[in-house]
């Protein structure tokens, strides 16, 4: 193997890495970013999407001819959007527009949320963890050079997250909607009296955010098996990437997961996974005991 | 034909957590007149404009607009219905842009599918030049401006202007006068207009309401203000 190869390699699996730390916290970099929703049950929208995947993959392996068989997971990823994007718009109708501007609260009962939203997991898929099997045309690989394989699955990811980046991107700075939700998140008062409906822009934002949790949560089922704590595992990831980029700006958010990504996958390559996510940790407090407000700094409504 | 009232404020009362702000404000403003509100510092004219925007909460009392009894109206029910609101900090969204600024006032109007009219830009031809800029990069006059403009954009049957000269260079003053005077001749929207200039506010109110510490001490005609009324209450 030639250091050249060694390198690529290496720097595909950091921004492979880096695009499922940025899918696990783009919905969190609109709910708690944006929005400023410190959302503990964040974690648990995502694992909705992975059950989402879970069960069309049985209805289809079930009731399906097997060639059919490869494309449950085009189906998975709006199901799962729809699932979560649902369960976010009741969370927010129902509990959180009642806590804005109280993060403690919020904190608290969506903490509560989630160990619901576990137990629910729990009666319904059993305590032990199900596995979500890749489709065929995800299981391959593409030699490049001889040393240096790109498997399908990570090319997918980065491909996929890049969409949803890119789409976020045409939504908010390109639409109606996304103007309003700038506005509220901006000046919440004077939107409303310029007609902006702030309420449902609240509403429509958090679904969307929790939406993208969906996506996550069903992009991670193929990556390791599902269980009723797996929303546990991700939740401190995504914070992590969205207040070291900076919170309320999206782009803080691809610099968070880059850095995050890049370091990790660094890190890894001369001591072992524990210690390289030990080590990134660490370097992530101490640059925030720097620079407190992160790579981007810019101003919340409910956080300043 | 005596005029209607587009809006009546009858008997409100608004408090700030347990301070009691505005006691007992009536206040009326006429279809297509302007009435001018005056008072000194921290008398309560701002709270009684955020008021009638459905901004804080009324305690007691009743806010109604063009017969409609809005008083639990929220304020982008009240946009909707044709209140345009400039408020005292003018209030542009700074990492939007001009355009985007302009485009939000758009919302509250009836078609607002048919994008910036071009009448804006007759009125504020400062603005045409800088719809690319973002709103927090423009000077105070241009966005007292851009405030006016976005407002004037819902084609609100009412505007509230809340100090529009405040802080504000004389030849900028000027222009805001006349643009307030061509709103006012073309005799389709009436102004509730908070102002501490007095020659200003003299120029372009029908009438006045003087508030001292959240109550109306004074009103009339502004024909009828004499010299000594305005400078017993509003003297410095
Ligand atoms: N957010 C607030 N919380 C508590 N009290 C407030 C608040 N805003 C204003 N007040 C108080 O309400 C009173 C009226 O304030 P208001 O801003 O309406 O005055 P104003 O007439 O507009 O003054 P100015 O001419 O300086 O703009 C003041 O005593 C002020 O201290
Ligand atoms: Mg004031």
């Amino acid at each position: 193997m030639t250091s050249t190869t060694f390198l690529l390699g290496q720097l595909f699996n950091g921004l492979s890495y880096c695009s499922i730390l940025l899918l696990i916290a783009l919905g969190l970099a609109i709910t708690f970013g944006l929005m400023g929703v410190i959302n503990m049950a964040h974690g648990e929208l995502m694992m909705l999407g992975s059950y989402a995947a879970y069960v069309l993959q049985n209805y289809f392996a079930k009731q399906l001819a097997a060639q059919y068989f490869g494309w449950y997971f085009v189906l998975a990823l709006p199901l799962a959007f729809v699932v979560s994007g649902l369960a976010g718009l009741l969370l927010e109708r129902s509990l959180i527009r009642r806590l804005y501007g109280r993060p403690l609260e919020t904190l608290l009962a969506t903490w509560g949320v989630s160990l619901i939203l576990q137990q629910l997991m729990r009666q319904i898929f059993g305590a032990n963890n199900v596995d979500v099997r890749s489709p065929g045309w995800l299981m391959g690989r593409w030699h490049v050079a001889a040393g240096l394989e790109l498997p399908h699955l990570r090319l997918f990811i980065i491909a996929f997250t890049s969409t949803c980046l890119f789409l976020m991107y045409a939504l908010l700075f390109r639409t109606a909607l996304g103007l309003r939700i700038r506005a509220v998140t901006q000046n919440r008062d004077m939107s409303a009296c310029l007609g902006v409906p702030t309420r449902k822009v609240d509403a429509y934002t958090f679904a969307l955010g929790s939406g993208l949790a969906g996506f996550a949560g069903c992009i991670l089922s193929l990556m390791g098996s599902v269980g009723p704590n797996s929303g546990q595992n991700y939740i401190v990831d995504a914070f992590m990437v969205v207040v070291l980029g900076g919170v309320g700006k999206l782009a803080g958010a691809i610099a968070g997961s880059f850095v995050i990504g890049q370091t990790n996958v660094l890190f890894e390559s001369f001591s072992t996974a524990t210690m390289g996510k030990v080590m990134v940790f660490t370097l992530v407090i101490l640059f925030l005991q720097w620079k407190p407000s992160g790579v981007f700094p810019s101003k919340v409504r409910s956080l300043d | 034909m005596p005029a209607t009232d587009l809006l009546t404020i009858d008997r409100l009362n608004v408090y700030y957590a347990e301070s009691h702000i505005l006691r007992d404000v009536s206040l009326t403003v006429p279809e297509h007149k302007v009435a001018c509100l005056m008072g000194r510092n921290g008398a309560g004219k701002t709270t009684l404009l955020k008021s009638v925007m459905g901004l804080l909460p009324a305690r007691s009392g009743q806010v109604q607009f063009a017969g409609e009894n809005i008083t639990t109206r929220c304020p982008d029910e009240r946009a909707r219905r044709g209140m345009g609101y400039v408020p005292q900090g003018r209030e542009i969204f700074p990492t939007l842009t001009v355009q985007e600024n302009l485009v939000l006032g758009l919302l509250a109007a009836k078609q607002p599918k048919n994008g910036i009219p071009d009448e804006i830009f007759h009125l504020f031809p400062i603005l045409k030049t800088m719809l690319k800029r973002r709103g927090g990069d423009l000077s105070g006059g241009q966005q007292q401006q851009l405030a006016l403009a976005r407002a004037m954009l819902s084609h609100p049957r009412l505007l509230l202007l809340d100090e529009p000269t405040e802080g504000i260079q004389p030849s900028i003053i000027d222009e805001i006068e006349d643009v307030i005077t061509r709103i006012k001749e073309q005799k389709a929207v009436s102004i509730l207009l908070v102002e501490q200039y007095l020659e200003f506010a003299w120029r372009l109110a029908d009438f006045y309401y003087i508030m001292e510490k959240g109550s109306i001490v004074a009103h009339g005609t502004t024909e009828e203000l004499s010299e000594e009324v305005a400078h017993r209450h509003l003297a410095i």
